[in-house]
């Protein structure tokens, strides 16, 4: 019987999480979370791990414009999606919310601005 | 061809220069840093001592209480920061006491005024915050504080503004003798004078190498320091100096002109002219010895540390001569270097004369300076008056010091104009207070890069490689 | 002649507690706000935080820091509360008259009905202070760097190491990873990290960054730009241990020691400070000694989470309201006490019998203790923690009832096994 300890990352509380696995690698318990969401990420994390991507875009005037990606992409392509936007260009005077870069690596999160120019 | 190449923008050299732009001269001050009083000028005490310490007769002692007696005149016309302050020398045991009776004997032989030994009640009411274990002190009321890299950049500033030339970023690698003076190289440019003044600090006997004068060597002699905040620099009001050793005069805890508390030097023998690193060691000394002369020191509030080196000559005294026609020397220049300076510069502008250079002073020699304070130094209204014209004296960059972005630029395009962070702190105190720069160093990064015309990420810490940031952060694809 | 005006609230700061404050007293009926914040916009440190992980308390999603700071400045635009911007508080005195000085208005005074003090905090710079070695360029607090690189655009260096492990130094070591440099390696003094577990994960583990507790920085090495640091491992009392020393090549060093509110203004007001918050002592409305002259969020003590802050913020703004209004009540002086154990908390008095909620930080880590509030011999609060860290800030609940048991004089907070 395997077991993999985890520190929750869904809010700041920070929950350590003790996953289970049976015979064939398939999660059988999920402990110590204190939250519905934990339990969502221990799941996920020991399956298909993901996460938010946060940088800034450059604007065609010079300036930088902060973005984060709308949903969380795999974990493994976090600096596959960094390249994506380092190469981005965001519109002048862009604003909070904008799609800079649609469905990024193919992951179905889009690249957003997270505040005005 | 110049008729002055005065080698090294410390506080010496610009003395020097300042002073000879008073006559029709031309002059050419070359510093191999990116800035003015990059060597031991900005690190050391910042104290204009009495007088009482050199060995009567010596050259120390003659220039030292010379100097001190110039420096209240000359920093008001240069509009520097100056505060006669007193200091008080003090002494632990029978021992020091005798110590402290011969320095009284010698600074009244050197000429230093109102010397007293104080002790008991009178040494309270003088300094109330003195060691538990002080039994005796040393008073000299006429012993001062002053900001040595403020002084070097109003002098040189002046030296520019009555035409002297600074060229910054110019390491003095060779000299040959021409026709009538030398030729001062760095690599392959080079400049030619007629009369060459060697204020290189601590590399001053490798330039006199460089002319042919082996007759001394200069060692750098480290010594580390701790700066702290405001709130502490009213712990006391005199600068409270230690019986001395032969390493010098020991730590000293002084309140500074801007008002932070100064403690140390150590005094430490070393080798490489480059080494201006901190040691654990160091600092840890002058904490210890700071905490027996003064109480109640909160060490914690101290918000940086530095070491300087001071240029201490082979011969024990200051080494102002001429030993090659054409060659002066102004070697050697430790403690009271500061405190001599106007008097040094007089001094060579002397021996200039003796040895063939005429002195005609010219007309147009303005010796004011406008303080780079002058905008702190206002009422509110006063203030107002100048932000409706130039609002941006309004705009606070440094919050810790309160310095704007007037103040900022207006540092940037004054005589010796700064090119990089620490010139900018140096002149306007921006980024020197608790923070250290945190919140206003990517603004003043800004205001220089625009100001000077090149990419943000060009500008230094302090010239040379020492790049602040190292690219962009888009766009490297 | 300078110029003098009246307003009944002067918001020091337009960050999340000041905007916070300005919307809640809005709410509350007054109309008559200024809000003054020192940089070129709304936001405070918020629109330089782009990270995510804000507002999951307050709003139920997680957001980055300048979505965040958004939706407080949006309401403020929207209900027109007036704020200036590049405009810097030089000075406020114990009768509520506040100096500042901006571009369009030069030096002006304010008198105010009532203050909110809102300043925020910054970092300690001190872990550089006892360093031995250079002063190369390439030493930066984590903030310092996050301006450059999420303000600017503009990396401060390649290869990093970091000191002390604040949740800015684990920000920042996930944010240079991302924009293509190398962190080393981010040393902790303490045996434990002073930031939060989810960013010892997110920020460390997921980019094989080591953490190195009971290490520190005993060496800067470097000419122009810093060339490598010096670490070492150090003993139970923090003194490095000489044969555990260890040189790591990089080019900048970025120091992430802990914050500090930023109380020169209250200072100047001539407002007892807590020795231990670094901030104003207040009451229960989060008013100052100095009645009329309130104080929330970092400026008051250091939040771990920016919800936490706007939480503080609504309190003061809505206290504000009530004194100028002339509604302040007073009927009660009760001051907190701590073991040590238990660091601080704030509020440090109660002055009016309502429910209060107290938050307070712990001195050390701590395991299966019982927070426990007791007037005399009298236990109001026994409360079971399976672990308490100095990182993480906690509250306790006191009822109106419990401060009306416990009538007037002391409460004391304590850790009991």
């Amino acid at each position: 019987m395997k077991e993999r300890n985890l520190t929750c990352i869904v809010c700041p509380k920070g929950c350590p999480l003790k996953v289970t696995f049976g015979e064939n690698g398939e999660i059988t318990e999920v402990t110590g979370y204190t939250c519905k969401r934990g339990l969502v990420y221990a799941e996920t994390e020991c399956t298909h791990p993901k996460r938010t991507v946060t940088s800034t875009v450059v604007t065609e005037g010079g300036n930088i414009v902060s973005v984060k990606t709308s949903d969380a992409v795999p974990k493994e392509d976090m600096f596959k999606v960094m390249e994506e936007i380092n190469r981005a260009v965001a519109p002048n005077g862009v604003k909070i919310g904008d799609v800079i870069i649609k469905d990024v690596c193919g992951s179905g999160a889009d690249v957003v601005a997270t505040s005005n120019e | 061809m110049f008729d002055i190449a005065v080698i090294g923008a410390g506080v010496v050299g610009g003395m020097v220069a300042r002073e000879l732009s008073r006559y029709k001269l031309s002059i050419c001050i070359l510093e191999k840093e990116s800035d003015v009083a990059m060597g031991a000028t900005k690190a050391n005490s910042a104290i204009v001592h009495a007088g009482f310490d050199a060995k009567e007769g010596s050259l120390k002692a003659l220039l030292n209480v010379k100097g001190s007696e110039m420096m209240e005149q000359i920093t008001k016309e240069l509009g520097v920061k100056y505060q006669k302050n007193g200091s008080l020398v003090v002494g632990f045991n029978d021992e020091d006491e005798k110590t402290l009776v011969e320095l009284k004997k010698r600074g009244e032989i050197n000429g230093v005024k109102g010397l007293e030994i104080l002790k008991g009640d009178a040494l309270l009411a003088e300094e109330p915050n003195i060691g538990e274990t002080v039994t005796v002190a040393l008073f000299a009321p006429t012993g001062a504080i002053v900001c040595p890299y403020e002084l070097c950049i109003a002098a040189v500033g002046n030296a520019i503004d009555n035409g002297a030339e600074l060229k910054t970023g110019f390491e003095v690698t060779g000299l040959e003798p021409i026709e009538g003076g030398y030729r001062v190289f760095s690599g392959e440019s080079y400049i030619d004078a007629r009369y060459v003044v060697n204020c290189a600090g601590v590399w001053s006997d490798n330039v006199a190498a460089m002319a042919g004068d082996e007759s001394f060597t200069v060692f750098p002699r480290r010594g580390e320091y701790m700066l702290l905040d405001k709130e502490c620099g009213g712990l006391v009001k005199h600068t409270i100096f230690r019986c001395p050793s032969n390493m010098g005069k020991g730590v000293l805890v002084s309140p500074t002109v801007d008002g932070n508390l100064l403690l140390g030097p150590t005094a430490e023998n070393i080798e490489d002219k480059y080494d201006t690193s901190t040691t654990a060691k160091g600092l840890g000394f002058v904490r210890s010895s700071a905490s027996q002369q003064v109480k109640g020191i909160e060490f914690g509030k101290v918000i940086t540390s530095f070491t300087g080196l001071r240029s201490v000559g082979s011969t024990g005294d200051f080494i102002i001569n001429v030993p090659k026609p054409h060659f002066v020397n102004c070697a050697g220049i430790e403690s009271p270097g500061l405190s001599s300076s106007p008097a040094i510069a007089e001094y060579v502008a002397e021996l200039l004369k003796e040895n063939g250079l005429v002195l005609e002073a010219k007309t147009d020699f303005v010796a004011e300076r406008k303080p780079a304070h002058w905008f702190r130094e206002l009422d509110i209204d006063g203030k107002n008056e100048v932000i409706k014209e130039h609002p941006e004296y309004a705009h606070v960059i440094c919050r810790c010091e309160t310095v704007s972005e007037g103040e900022i630029l207006e540092a940037i395009r004054t005589n010796p104009r700064p090119t990089d962070v620490d010139g900018v702190k140096r002149r306007t105190r921006a980024t020197m207070g608790r923070c250290q720069g945190g919140f206003c160093t990517p603004y003043i990064v800004e205001l220089l890069a625009k100001e000077m015309g090149v990419p943000y990420d060009q500008i230094t810490k302090f010239g040379g490689e020492s790049y602040i940031n190292v690219g962009k952060t888009k766009g490297r694809v | 002649m300078t110029e003098r005006r009246k307003t009944d609230l002067v918001i020091v700061g337009g960050g999340p507690a000041g905007m916070a404050a300005a919307v809640k007293a809005y709410e509350d009926g007054i109309r008559d706000i200024l809000i003054l914040e020192r940089d070129t916009a709304l936001g405070g440190i918020l629109r330089q935080c782009i990270h995510n992980g804000f507002g999951l308390h307050r709003f139920g999603e997680e957001l980055t820091g300048p979505e965040y700071a958004y939706r407080y400045e949006k309401q403020v635009r929207e209900y027109g509360i007036p704020f200036m911007t590049d405009t810097m508080v030089i000075d406020i005195d114990e009768n509520r008259t506040v100096t500042a000085m901006n571009k369009e208005n030069g030096i002006f005074l304010i008198e105010a009905g009532a203050v909110i003090l809102a300043m925020g905090c910054r970092e300690r710079p001190k872990g550089a202070l006892n360093i031995a070695g250079r002063r190369p360029a390439g030493i930066y607090t984590a903030g310092t760097a996050q301006k450059f690189v999420n303000m600017k655009g503009y990396m401060p260096g390649k290869e990093v190491v970091i000191l002390g492990s604040g949740d800015i130094g684990l920000i920042m070591a996930r944010r240079m990873t991302l924009e293509g440099a190398k962190v080393k390696a981010v040393c902790e003094l303490m045996p434990y990290s002073g930031g939060l577990a989810r960013n010892i994960e997110q920020c460390l583990n997921d980019f094989d960054i080591p953490l190195m507790l009971s290490h520190t920085v005993v060496e800067i090495h470097g000419g122009n730009r810093v060339t490598g640091v010096t670490i070492a491992k150090v003993d139970e009392n923090r003194r490095p241990i000489e044969e555990t020393r260890q040189y790591i090549p990089c080019d900048t060093l970025l120091l992430s020691c802990g914050l500090i509110p930023e109380n020169e203004l209250t200072k100047s007001a001539g407002i007892t400070l807590d020795r231990i918050t670094n901030g104003a002592v207040v009451d229960g409305s989060r008013e100052t000694e100095i009645p009329g002259i309130f104080a929330c969020g970092n400026v008051l003590h250091v939040h771990d989470l920016v919800d936490y802050v706007s939480e503080e913020a609504v309190i003061a703004g809505e206290a504000a309201v009530r004194f100028i209004r002339g509604e302040s009540v007073k009927n009660a002086d009760i001051r907190l006490k701590t073991d040590g154990k238990i660091r601080y908390t704030v509020p440090q008095r109660i002055t009016e019998m309502k429910d209060t909620t107290v938050y307070f930080r712990v001195s050390d880590v701590f395991r299966d203790k019982k927070v426990t509030v007791k007037a005399g011999d009298s236990v109001l609060i026994s409360k079971k923690k399976q672990k308490l860290a100095p990182g993480e800030m906690e509250t306790v609940k006191l009822t109106k009832e419990m401060l009306e048991n416990a009538g007037a004089g002391e409460l004391f907070f304590s850790l009991e096994d």
